[in-house]
C-alpha cells in the first residue's frame, strides 16, 4: 500500500510540474516572436499562407487559451480549421507542423528510436565505467591508478562532447580506421550494424558523462568506507567483495542514482550534439532542421516532448531510489 | 572570519587561493592558462596586427586552388599565418581563434555573473527566510536542473527576435539556466549559517534580513560562491561553443570556436589542424577554470581533496 501512495504521488508531482513546464515554455514561445503565425508560414509567405496560419493556429484567442487547447489536443486530439480543409491531429496530440504537413508528434516518432539507441547506450556505458573507475580509484586511493582516473576524468569534464567525437572520428576512423564513421542502420534491420555504427558515439557521449560519476563514486566510496556500519560488516567476517560490492556500492549509488536524474536534460542535449557529429538522423537533425525552416510548431512539441520524456525518466529514476534506499519509500 | 577554535568555520577566500597557487601545481597551471587566453582575448587585436591579420579578411591566395584547402603543410601554418588559415576562404585561423577567446569569454563570465548573482540572492533568501519562498526556490531549482535546457535554448534561439542582439540572448539565457546550482549550495550554506551565534546574535540585536545578507552572510559566502562559480564557467563557455557549433549561436563573422569547430567537421579529414586550433582553445579554457576550482574547492574543504 505504501509503495502504491509513494508511486502515486510521484506521479501527481509529475504531472505538476509538466504542466508548469509546458506552460512556461508556452508563454516565453509565443510571447517572444513578433507573430508567431509569421514565424511558422515559412519562406516564402504569402498573405494567404499567413492568414491560414492564423485561423489554423487559433491566434485569435489569448495565449493561455491556446495553450490549455494545446494541452487539450494531448489528451483527446483536436482539429484545426474547419470544413474540407480541416487537419485532424488524434490524441497525444503534440502540435501540427503545417509546413510539413505532418503531426509532430509522428515527426518525432521517426527520428525517436536513433536518439533513444544513442542515448540509452552511452547512459549504460558510462554508468558502469564512471561507477566502476570511481570504486577502483576509492579503493586504490593515491596509487597512480588513481591519479590516472581523476586526472582522465576532469579531461573528461573539460573536452566538449563534439571536440572528443570529432577527435574520435579522426583517430578511429581516418587514422585506425576500425569503425564506420557516420551513417544509422535501424536495430531491426541488423543488430550488428547497428551496435558497430553506434559504437564510436557511445563511447565519445559515454566518455563526456563518465567523468562526473568517477568522482562522484570515489568520493561518496571513500565517506562510506569510514562508516561503521563497514566496520562491523568487516569484522564480521565477510570478504572484502562483499563488504564493498553489497554493502558499501548501495550506498554509494544514492547519489550517483540523483545526479543520473539530473543529467537526463544534458544526456538529451548532449545526444542532440553528438548526432550533428556523426550525422545520425535524430531528434537533434529535427529540432536543427524546425529553426532553419522556422516551424514554430515543430519547435515548441519537440522542446515539450523533451520536457515530458524528461520528467518521466525522472519519475522512473525516483521509483529506483525508492527501491534502493527504504527511508526514501516513507517521507 | 576564520577560527581554529571552530573548524566549520569558511576560510577566507583570498588566502586559500593563495595558498592553493602555491601547493598545487595543477591549480597553478589552470590559473596560468587562464591568464593566457585572457591575454589572448584582451590582447587579440595587437597579437593580430603584429602580422597585418585580421579575423574578418578572405584570402584566396593562401589557398590550395585546386582543393580550397590551405596551400602548404599543417594547415598552412607559416610566418604570416601563425596557425593557418581557414579552408575555402582563407581568413587567418590565430585571428579567428584570439578574437574566438574574447567571444567565449565575455558570454562564459557574463553568463556566470547572471547565474551567481541570481543564485546567491535567491539561495540566501531561501535558506534564511525558509517557509513558502524556500520551498519554491527549492522546487525551481529541482525543476531547472533536471530540464533538457539545450532543446530550449536551440529553440529559443530560433524564435527570438532578430532585434534582440545574440550575445545578450546567450548570456541571459544560459545565466539563468546556471543559478540553480549555486542557489543549491548558497541555501545549504545558509542554513548552517543561520544556526551559528553571530548571526542570532546579529538579529537578536534588531538586524534586518538585508543587513545580516550583506554583513553577516555573504563575507562567509564567498568561498563556496567563487569555487562554484569558478567551476560554472567551463559548463558557461562549453554551452556557448555548443549552440554556435550547433549554428544558433553567435551569428557569423563574429569569431566563436563553437562554429569554428562546426566548419572543421567537413575538413576532419583533410586539413586536421583546422580543428586542432580552436578545439585546442576551447580544451584548454575549460579545462583550466575546472583544475582551478578543482583546487580552490580542496583548499576550501579539505576532505575532497587528493
Amino acid at each position: 500500500m505504501r509503495t502504491a501512495k509513494f508511486i502515486g504521488v510521484r506521479l501527481a508531482g509529475a504531472l505538476l510540474v509538466l504542466f508548469i513546464v509546458g506552460f512556461c515554455t508556452y508563454a516565453v514561445f509565443y510571447l517572444v516572436p513578433a507573430d508567431p503565425a509569421l514565424a511558422s508560414c515559412g519562406r516564402p509567405c504569402t498573405e494567404q499562407n499567413l492568414a491560414l496560419a492564423r485561423d489554423f493556429m487559433g491566434f485569435g484567442d489569448p495565449w493561455w487559451r491556446q495553450f490549455l487547447d494545446f494541452v487539450g489536443g494531448i489528451a483527446t486530439g483536436r482539429t484545426f480549421g474547419a470544413g474540407a480543409t480541416a487537419i485532424t491531429c488524434e490524441a497525444p496530440c503534440f502540435g501540427y507542423s503545417f509546413q510539413q504537413n505532418t503531426e509532430v508528434l509522428d515527426l518525432i516518432g521517426e527520428r525517436l528510436p536513433v536518439t533513444f539507441s544513442l542515448a540509452a547506450g552511452a547512459a549504460l556505458l558510462w554508468l558502469v565505467t564512471g561507477v566502476g573507475a570511481g570504486v577502483v580509484a576509492a579503493l586504490r586511493r593515491g596509487t597512480p591508478l588513481d591519479r590516472i582516473a581523476l586526472a582522465v576524468s576532469v579531461a573528461g569534464v573539460s573536452a566538449p562532447v563534439y571536440l572528443v567525437g570529432l577527435l574520435g572520428i579522426l583517430l578511429f576512423g581516418f587514422t585506425l580506421d576500425v569503425v564506420p564513421v557516420g551513417g544509422y542502420v535501424d536495430f531491426a534491420t541488423s543488430p550488428v550494424d547497428w551496435a558497430w555504427r553506434l559504437a564510436l558515439p557511445w563511447a565519445v557521449l559515454a566518455f563526456a558523462h563518465a567523468a562526473v560519476y568517477t568522482r562522484l563514486t570515489r568520493s561518496q566510496m571513500l565517506d562510506t568506507l569510514d562508516e561503521d556500519y563497514i566496520r562491523t560488516a568487516r569484522a564480521k567476517g565477510l570478504t572484502e567483495t562483499k563488504v564493498v560490492g553489497k554493502h558499501a556500492l548501495r550506498n554509494v549509488l544514492l547519489p550517483v542514482v540523483t545526479v543520473f536524474g539530473v543529467d537526463l536534460g544534458s544526456l538529451l542535449g548532449g545526444a542532440v550534439i553528438t548526432e550533428r557529429v556523426f550525422g545520425l538522423p535524430g531528434l537533434g537533425g529535427l529540432l536543427i532542421d524546425a529553426v532553419n525552416q522556422r516551424d514554430l510548431p515543430l519547435l515548441l512539441g519537440c522542446t515539450l516532448f523533451a520536457a515530458f520524456l524528461i520528467v518521466t525518466a525522472n519519475v522512473l529514476v525516483d521509483l529506483c531510489y525508492g527501491a534502493l534506499d527504504p527511508r526514501a519509500r516513507l517521507s | 572570519m576564520s577560527d581554529p577554535l571552530r573548524p566549520n568555520a569558511v576560510r577566507p577566500i583570498r588566502g586559500a587561493a593563495l595558498v592553493v597557487l602555491r601547493r598545487d601545481r595543477w591549480a597553478l597551471a589552470g590559473a596560468l592558462c587562464i591568464a593566457l587566453l585572457a591575454l589572448l582575448a584582451v590582447g587579440a587585436d595587437v597579437l593580430t596586427a603584429i602580422t597585418g591579420q585580421d579575423p574578418y579578411t578572405y584570402r584566396i591566395e593562401a589557398l590550395d586552388p585546386a582543393t580550397g584547402a590551405p596551400a602548404g603543410a599543417l594547415g598552412g601554418v607559416s610566418g604570416t599565418h601563425w596557425f593557418g588559415v581557414e579552408p575555402l576562404t582563407g581568413r587567418d585561423l590565430f585571428a579567428i581563434v584570439a578574437h574566438g577567446a574574447r567571444t567565449s569569454f565575455l558570454i562564459g563570465l557574463a553568463a556566470t555573473a547572471v547565474s551567481v548573482l541570481l543564485g546567491v540572492v535567491l539561495g540566501a533568501a531561501a535558506g534564511y527566510l525558509g517557509g513558502a519562498l524556500d520551498r519554491l526556490v527549492t522546487w525551481t531549482a529541482d525543476v531547472l536542473l533536471g530540464f533538457p535546457y539545450l532543446v530550449f535554448m536551440i529553440a529559443l534561439g530560433a524564435v527570438a527576435p532578430a532585434e534582440v542582439p545574440r550575445p545578450l540572448l546567450l548570456i541571459v539565457v544560459i545565466g539563468f539556466f546556471g543559478w540553480p546550482s549555486m542557489a543549491r549550495i548558497v541555501r545549504a550554506q545558509t542554513l548552517t549559517l543561520r544556526a551559528r551565534g553571530f548571526v542570532s546574535a546579529a538579529r537578536s540585536l534588531g538586524a534586518g534580513p538585508v543587513h545580516v545578507f550583506r554583513h553577516e552572510l555573504l563575507p562567509n559566502l564567498w568561498g563556496p560562491i567563487i569555487v562554484v562559480a569558478t567551476l560554472s564557467i567551463p559548463g558557461k563557455i562549453g554551452l556557448e561553443a555548443a549552440l554556435s557549433f550547433l549554428g544558433v549561436g553567435i551569428p557569423p563573422p563574429t569569431p566563436s570556436w563553437g562554429r569554428t569547430i562546426s566548419s572543421a567537421i567537413d575538413w576532419v579529414g583533410t586539413d586536421p589542424m583546422f580543428l586542432v586550433f580552436p578545439g585546442a582553445a576551447l580544451f584548454l579554457a575549460t579545462w583550466a577554470f575546472n583544475v582551478l576550482g578543482d583546487g580552490l574547492r580542496d583548499a576550501l574543504d579539505p576532505r575532497t581533496a587528493r
